[in-house]
């Protein structure tokens, strides 16, 4: 019995805002920035949408995948964010409680920038592993937020996606074949208690933080497996806008090909700790039984965790039990203008 | 059961009563019943009044207006049932004399709505819908009409034209209704471009938010025969009191007032009377679609007509049956404990040739329908002049 | 207004849609009572309700109440839900409030209803979005 997921289901808003509506009213260039983040349009939550209603929503898709997992027999949930909805209280509790797991379940949120969603995974798949719990759901969730007319504003974006680990061999879709995580302290992006937007360290984001971690990550992933690029069906990493995933990607030796899937960014923006477990979706909704999955995320502070996963034949039998993340992605979508954005990502000071 | 007679009435100003407190706009319109009837003393005062408590942080209203009155000591007790604490304060007060329980009642009904803001005015009048099941997803009094209106309209093909109508008429009665909040005459363009506050009802399909109070003294038969001098004696002749479920999700039938037609039917079997007998109705016009439903509801119109009866002035001052004669809560105003209340003062005004400007010539026989929330209350009575 | 003990009370219905359907006459009651409206009846099923349904009725609730003013316009509707079981929630996720129409398909998702200020508690519950 190897341990893997059972169930997988992301959840994306519908609302969406395109680059030039926020270039125009802070006077940016938007084509040179379209070419130099490599992004067009980000998802935006509504009003009524936060970290913890899409994380009920992308659970419930990952339940439908499960082939009749019974939340009673969850016994640990994990959601990462960096937009949890409370400072104290947990968002796991109220999922938990929703999607009926509750109150035989060991609950605790995550942060740790982008790679939340994935921390919340590992510790899910590691409990499985050790036996301790049958069922385990690692959750990555975002609804964050850039600060006006910083260059964090045409990224920020809303989604998430929920996975359940456990280790019965008829419902295991993807193996988790190995794990790895490098992680230092590295100060290339923060925001301090009681502030509302973080700040950044501008280049110093880049080389030393985003890719020195990623990098080193996947390296040390495929070392410690014994893997080379060439071995992977495909290859998802964190996706602050559309140039780093396909740079670090390219770096390591991975192709175009490999990396495109699971590269969402150009439409979906930086859902944070959604990111690269909702790429991870993504390619999952189309990939083969027998495929090797490569999945680095990125947090700054700074860490990379990495797995491998290995698809198995139950993919095709699951699969369309639920939306696919590229439909949730590419119909029915809400086009709002940038004073609609402001309004609905509390950015307007309302009245007392 | 003895037999009821009204024998006094008193309608204060209904408006923006800035300068009035609660006890002082009740006590004001008590006293002007007390005096009409040439009573001064009562074996029960009953008060219907739908918030105090939210409206003017009171409670216990039978002990503080007894005492104002002077009169501490006399039973005294508030009902309520939302926007029907009128009717239902006149209910009872019919109830003990009919029963013999007591010979002569103050009824009296009012609604202090200014001192709050329209946010906290709202979250009052909204706790007449259910607070757990419709008031937590963010509906408002005017949503839930919206909400029948529409219903109506998919059915019957009710219009907003037709909706709008009963407001023109409504403000066209009020014009002749001294104690009116507006003297305002209004067409069906003024309606259909105010404001739209819940779809398909716009701002002038609502009636207003109001401070006022109204009286009515009730008292046996023989006494009211002693007291009458020249004037007719005028008896109540029906009553009728009904619920339904209070959440419109629960409803039978969402195009269907059926409290108003239960307490109609009751009010009617007890008076031994049928719709065709009415000269003259007071009808609870909250939101125009309202007074089209209960029109339909208390038999003056097959269910699906009472839009079409407005358009052919059916219901007009000189129509078939005039339906509102006062101006409605659309232009009298609504304070919403009052209202039953003032309803019935309009039908004694009316039956006693009393009514001035807005006379229906020879009405001996009226009704006046009160009902609470989105229709889960409703009073019925029929009065008429005792031959 | 909804103080904190009541919003927990309410979590069965809020969160997870649990009725009762009454084991004389098998009507299903959302929310749960003491008594069957239909029968009288006092004993119960624990059952759950569909997310799929139609809109009955709707109004587009343009004064908001307290508590709701960023989220207006508010479509709310009477939706029947494929059990017969009909509830009142808003919709959610309309391009534009005239879509919504006496009939469209919907089904539940999990949404924020509304919240007590800044400072107070968040109230999660279902909102109809097109289906």
């Amino acid at each position: 019995m190897s341990v893997g997921i059972v169930g997988y289901g992301a959840f994306i808003p519908r609302r969406r805002i395109k680059l030039e509506e926020i270039a125009k009213v802070w006077g940016a260039d938007a084509p040179s920035y379209r070419r130099g983040l490599q992004l067009n349009e980000k998802s935006i939550p509504g009003a009524d949408e936060d970290t913890v209603t899409m994380s009920v929503e992308a659970t419930r898709n990952a339940l439908a995948r499960s082939g009749g997992v019974d939340p009673i027999d969850i016994g640990a949930l994990y959601i990462g964010s960096e937009s949890h909805p409370y400072a104290v209280k947990p968002s796991g509790t109220i999922v938990a409680e929703a999607i009926g797991a509750t109150p035989d379940i060991h609950i605790a949120d995550f942060e740790f920038a982008c790679k939340a969603g994935t921390e919340g995974m590992f510790v899910a798949q590691s409990l499985v592993k050790a036996g301790e719990v049958k069922y385990a759901v690692g959750i990555g969730a975002d609804t964050s937020q850039g600060a006006p007319g910083d260059a964090l504003e045409y990224s920020a974006a809303a989604g998430a996606a929920a996975f359940i680990f456990g280790d019965d061999d008829e419902r295991v879709l993807a193996e988790v074949v190995d794990t790895y995580s490098w992680t230092t302290d590295t100060p290339d992006f923060w925001r301090r208690e009681y502030m509302h937007y973080p700040r950044h360290g501008s280049r110093f984001t880049g080389e030393p933080a985003y890719f020195r971690t990623s990098m080193s990550s996947a390296r040390g992933m495929m070392e410690k497996a014994g893997l080379e690029p060439k071995d992977f069906a495909h290859a998802i990493f964190h996706q602050p806008n559309g140039k780093f995933p396909m740079r670090v990607g390219k770096k390591l030796g991975f192709t175009q090909e490999q990396l495109e899937t699971g590269w969402l960014s150009p439409w979906l923006g930086n859902t944070y700790s959604g990111a690269s477990p909702i790429g991870f979706t993504a390619v999952l909704d189309i990939s083969d039984p027998g495929d090797l999955i490569l999945l680095t995320s990125f947090g700054s502070g700074a860490g990379s965790d990495s797995f491998v996963f290995r698809v198995t034949d139950r993919i095709e039998v699951v699969r369309d039990r639920a939306s696919s993340t590229r439909s949730q992605l590419d119909e029915n979508q809400i086009y709002v203008d940038y004073g609609t954005y402001a309004k609905l990502r509390g950015k307007i000071r309302m009245g007392e | 059961m003895r037999d009821v007679a009204v024998v006094g009435i008193g309608v204060g100003d209904f408006g923006e009563l800035w300068e009035k407190s609660l006890r002082t706009i009740w006590a004001e319109s008590a006293l002007a019943a007390l005096s009409d009837a040439g009573v001064d003393s009562v074996d029960l005062i009953t008060i219907g009044c739908m918030s105090p408590g939210l409206f003017v942080g009171q409670e216990h209203l039978a002990s503080l207006l007894a005492d104002e009155l002077g009169m501490a000591g006399v039973p005294a007790s508030r009902v309520e049932s939302a926007c029907a604490s009128g009717g239902l304060a006149l209910r009872t007060g019919f109830a003990e004399i009919a029963s013999g329980l007591s010979d002569t009642v103050l009824v009296t009904g009012v609604e202090k709505m200014t001192d709050v803001d329209g946010a906290d005015a709202t979250y009052a009048l909204g706790s007449a819908a259910d607070q757990e099941w419709e008031g937590f997803h963010g509906i408002t009094f005017p949503g839930l009409y919206a909400m029948l209106a529409r219903a109506h309209m998919e059915k019957y093909g009710t219009t907003a034209e037709q909706m709008a109508a009963v407001a023109v008429k409504n403000h066209a009665n009020g014009l002749l209704n001294p104690h009116a909040q507006y003297h305002l005459k209004v067409t069906v363009e003024d309606v259909l471009e105010s404001t739209m506050v819940a779809d398909p009802l716009h701002l002038f399909d609502c009636s207003p938010v109001t401070d006022g109070a109204a009286a009515v003294v009730l008292t046996t038969v023989e006494r009211a025969k002693a007291l009458a001098d020249d004037r007719p004696v005028v008896t109540i002749t029906g009553s009728g009191l009904a619920t339904d479920t209070i959440a419109l999700a629960n409803r039978e039938d969402l195009t269907e007032l059926a409290a108003v037609r239960l307490a109609a039917e009751r009010a009617y079997e007890m008076a031994g009377r049928k719709p065709e007998d009415l000269h003259v109705v007071e009808v609870h016009d909250c939101f125009t679609i309202a007074e089209i439903m209960a029109t339909e509801a208390i038999g003056l119109f097959d269910p699906g007509y009472g839009a079409s009866a407005v358009d052919d002035g059916l219901t007009s001052l000189s129509g078939k049956i005039p339906v509102n004669p006062s101006g409605g809560l659309k232009s009298k105003g609504h304070p919403v404990g009052a209202t039953g209340v003032a309803q019935v003062a309009e039908i004694v005004a009316q039956l006693r040739g009393e009514a001035e400007q807005r006379q229906v010539e020879g009405a001996t026989v009226g009704l006046a329908q009160n009902m609470g929330g989105s229709g889960g209350t409703s009073t019925v009575h029929i009065l008429e002049v005792m031959a | 207004m909804i103080s904190p003990g009541r919003s927990w009370r309410e979590f069965p219905q809020r969160y997870r849609l649990e009725a009762a359907k009454c084991t004389e006459c098998e009507k299903v009651l959302y929310p749960p009572r003491v008594a069957c409206p239909k029968c009288g009846g006092t004993t119960f099923e624990d059952i759950t309700l569909p997310r799929e349904g139609k809109v009955v009725t709707f109004t587009i609730v343009r004064v908001p109440p307290a508590g709701f003013t960023e989220q207006t316009p508010l479509p709310i509707a009477i939706v029947e839900l494929i059990d017969g079981v009909r509830i009142m929630v808003q919709v959610g996720d309309l391009a534009d409030p005239s879509e919504l129409e006496i009939g469209m398909p919907v089904r539940l998702e999990f949404r924020r209803i509304s919240s007590d200020g800044e400072a107070g508690l968040i109230f999660y519950g279902h909102k109809a979005v097109r289906g």
